[in-house]
């Protein structure tokens, strides 16, 4: 086995969306189909399956939220102002070089803001149901149709099934190791912190050669396993660390004043219940029978808060509970976002049946609150740690 | 005989308590934290070292905002965890639901014998804090203490803006108006009462032993319209303003 140096790896995956600013031109200079997306449920397969490049767009910094707020309101949330701004200002390469880009009705900042961004690039907007009705199902498995077809249509090339078997297994080869190093969180003295493992998760987005990035992460599992490493020498906790399960809104854009804050303060992120982590790899998609069909369920059935009643959601929490031994859980919040915002009743309430503690944390991506989420973050470790 | 300090640097005021073996308290002592917390911080251990305390071989816990700026201190300890230990300890009872109201911000902590059960704190806004108080005071050209003595005396008044900046600009509006000032006191305590009030309100208060913590602890007529709102006994004494440093002193008996 050849060794890696852990410490470099998880380096090069945290700085992986700037240093992939120079590849994406490189694949657009060799004439490959680059596709923007926002949202988890941007079914990836159909732009693999025609050899292209599916991108990120989700913004993380506010840097551009004064621009979009040139157009849309200030009490917006502030990963729609700055994903905005982004595309508006030219600020992003990945947007830039994007020939198509992906939205979905997910919420409803979000898909009046595609209409805005329509004046200025090629967007197509997907048609998310609220739920996973049959109705619901049939519509999914439409749009899913509707998506390779305009693929198929702009890049000039043909979805055959052949195609879509092999992205299909490479997009489930790659969630299956992301899930494999994050499973790595239930030892009771996991070899990772919850901020290498956002890392991976959050860089493995910027990887667009998606075979090496599945032999690379399975390298980096074994070496992680190899090395046994002890991380909790890093972490400030005279016992073992308070077991904390991360869940609500996108983190990319707070992820610094939360994650290693929490990591600095007798905790340690153990599970991502959002987008970045859970919704985005649990779950593979089935090959036996219709293709579109089991891409539909696929990603039809991943928890967001913009599914009306959400069940699958609470069930996730549930059982990652049980799974990775947590000991708190903590709800981060965008500003703004009424479906999470709404649904926190809920989980504080699934937080008491496990007689677990909770917090519910709203932060935007200033840095104006962060010495109030700092203090929010240490009272809640301290509950464990006393 | 070991001697175990806590020290709470708030936003407005500076507090220390020295607790005893037998966590009697030995000494404590108060003053405005100023411009600088590290400077308080040194003030603050200058004048325990004169009033006789053995500080050089205490354990000292340092909480409040400013609780990074204490040099000397062997830990820091959130002042949510802080006004949870030291409120159990002035008010007794295995079951608090403190409010801690505080110079720029107010927490509500529900805390089961002694530990943080859970707590909330309000956002970026001074809404319902000693702030807020302190601006409408002198804006009405009295002593915030006064003021909330007057209160007791208005009625039939309102005030709507949470914002500090705005509701100074309606209490101007009243003043011009003509509105007796007790009347005018009397909206501003309200207003405070009504925002500690709804923060509470999300936490569970049956069967808690209520009580106020923080600088604004001796505000009688205060305590007693947050009471009056929640429709249950709510107490608090002189000793409140020290629950975070009590708190801190004896997290500092635990190291």
């Amino acid at each position: 086995m050849n060794n890696l140096n852990l410490p470099e790896v998880f380096e090069t995956f945290s700085e992986q969306r700037k240093n992939s600013f120079i590849k994406v031109r490189e694949y657009r200079d060799k004439g490959t189909p680059i596709v923007g997306a926002y949202c988890t449920y941007f079914p990836k397969e159909l732009v693999t399956a025609i050899g292209g490049v599916a991108v990120s767009l989700c913004a993380t910094s506010d840097e551009t939220i004064g621009s979009a707020e040139e157009e849309l309101p200030k009490n917006l949330c502030p990963l729609i102002k700055s994903s905005y701004g982004f595309a508006k200002t030219d600020k992003c390469p990945y947007f830039y070089f994007s020939d198509l880009v992906v939205g979905e009705t997910t919420c409803d900042g979000k898909k009046k803001m595609y209409e805005y961004m329509r004046r200025f690039k090629d967007v197509h907007v997907m048609q998310l149901p609220q739920n996973q009705e049959e109705e619901s199902f049939k519509l999914w498995v439409s749009e899913i149709k509707k998506m390779a077809a305009r693929l198929e249509d702009k890049f000039r090339v043909k979805i055959t099934e052949d195609r879509l078997i092999s992205a299909i297994k490479l997009e489930n080869a790659v969630r299956e190791e992301l899930m494999e190093i994050s499973e790595l969180m239930k030892e009771d003295s996991p070899v990772l912190t919850g901020t290498e493992l956002f890392n991976i998760l959050k860089g493995s987005e910027y990887r667009f050669d998606k075979e090496e990035l599945v032999e690379e992460l399975k390298r980096i599992k074994e070496n992680l396993i190899e090395q046994s490493r002890v991380i909790t020498d890093g972490l400030k906790s005279s016992s073992r660390p308070m077991r904390i399960l991360l869940t609500g809104c996108p983190i990319g854009g707070v992820f610094d004043k939360v994650v290693p804050v929490i990591e600095s303060n007798g905790g340690l992120v153990v599970a991502y219940e959002n987008c970045n982590g859970m919704k985005n790899i649990a779950n593979p998609v089935l090959l036996e029978g219709d293709l579109y069909e089991n891409i539909a369920r696929r990603y039809l059935d991943i928890g967001c808060s913009v599914m009306s009643p959400n069940k699958n959601r609470m069930d996730s929490i549930d059982s990652l509970i049980e799974e990775y031994k947590v000991d708190g859980i903590m709800e981060i919040l965008l500003p703004m976002c009424h479906t999470y915002s709404v649904e926190s009743g809920f989980i504080r309430a699934a937080a008491k049946n496990h007689k677990l503690p909770f917090i519910s944390i709203t932060t935007d991506y200033s840095s104006a609150d962060s010495e109030q989420v700092k203090l929010r973050i240490s009272a809640f470790t301290e509950i464990f740690n006393g | 005989m070991s001697t175990y300090i806590g020290i709470d640097i708030g936003s407005t005021c500076a507090k220390a308590a020295v607790l005893g073996d037998n966590k009697e308290i030995v000494c404590k002592i108060i003053r405005p934290t100023g411009w600088s917390s590290i400077k308080v911080a040194e003030d603050i251990i200058a004048e325990l070292k004169e009033a006789g305390v053995a500080v050089d071989t205490a354990k000292i816990v340092a909480t409040g905002y400013g609780r990074v700026n204490v040099p000397y201190a062997d830990k820091t300890v959130t002042e949510i965890s802080c006004h949870a230990l030291g409120a159990t300890y002035i008010f007794g009872g295995e079951n608090l639901l403190v409010i801690d109201i505080g110079g720029q911000d107010t927490k509500i902590i529900e805390a089961v014998d002694g530990n943080v059960a859970d707590f909330l704190m309000n956002d970026k806004c001074s809404a319902g804090t000693g702030r807020f108080l302190e601006v409408m005071a002198n804006t009405l050209s009295m002593e915030p203490r006064d003021m909330c003595e007057l209160a007791r005396h208005g009625a039939d008044t309102t005030i709507s803006s949470l914002c500090t900046v705005f509701a100074e600009s309606e209490v101007i509006g009243l003043i011009g108006r003509g509105e007796h000032k007790e009347n005018i006191a009397y909206a501003i305590i309200e207003s405070i009462a009504d925002k500690v009030i709804s923060q509470a309100t999300h936490m569970p208060i049956v069967n808690k032993r209520i009580v106020v913590t923080g600088g604004l602890c001796d505000y009688d007529y205060l305590i007693e319209a947050i009471g009056r709102k929640l429709g249950t006994d709510v107490i608090s004494n002189e000793d409140a303003r020290y629950a975070g440093a009590i708190g801190a002193a004896l997290f500092a008996m635990r190291l």
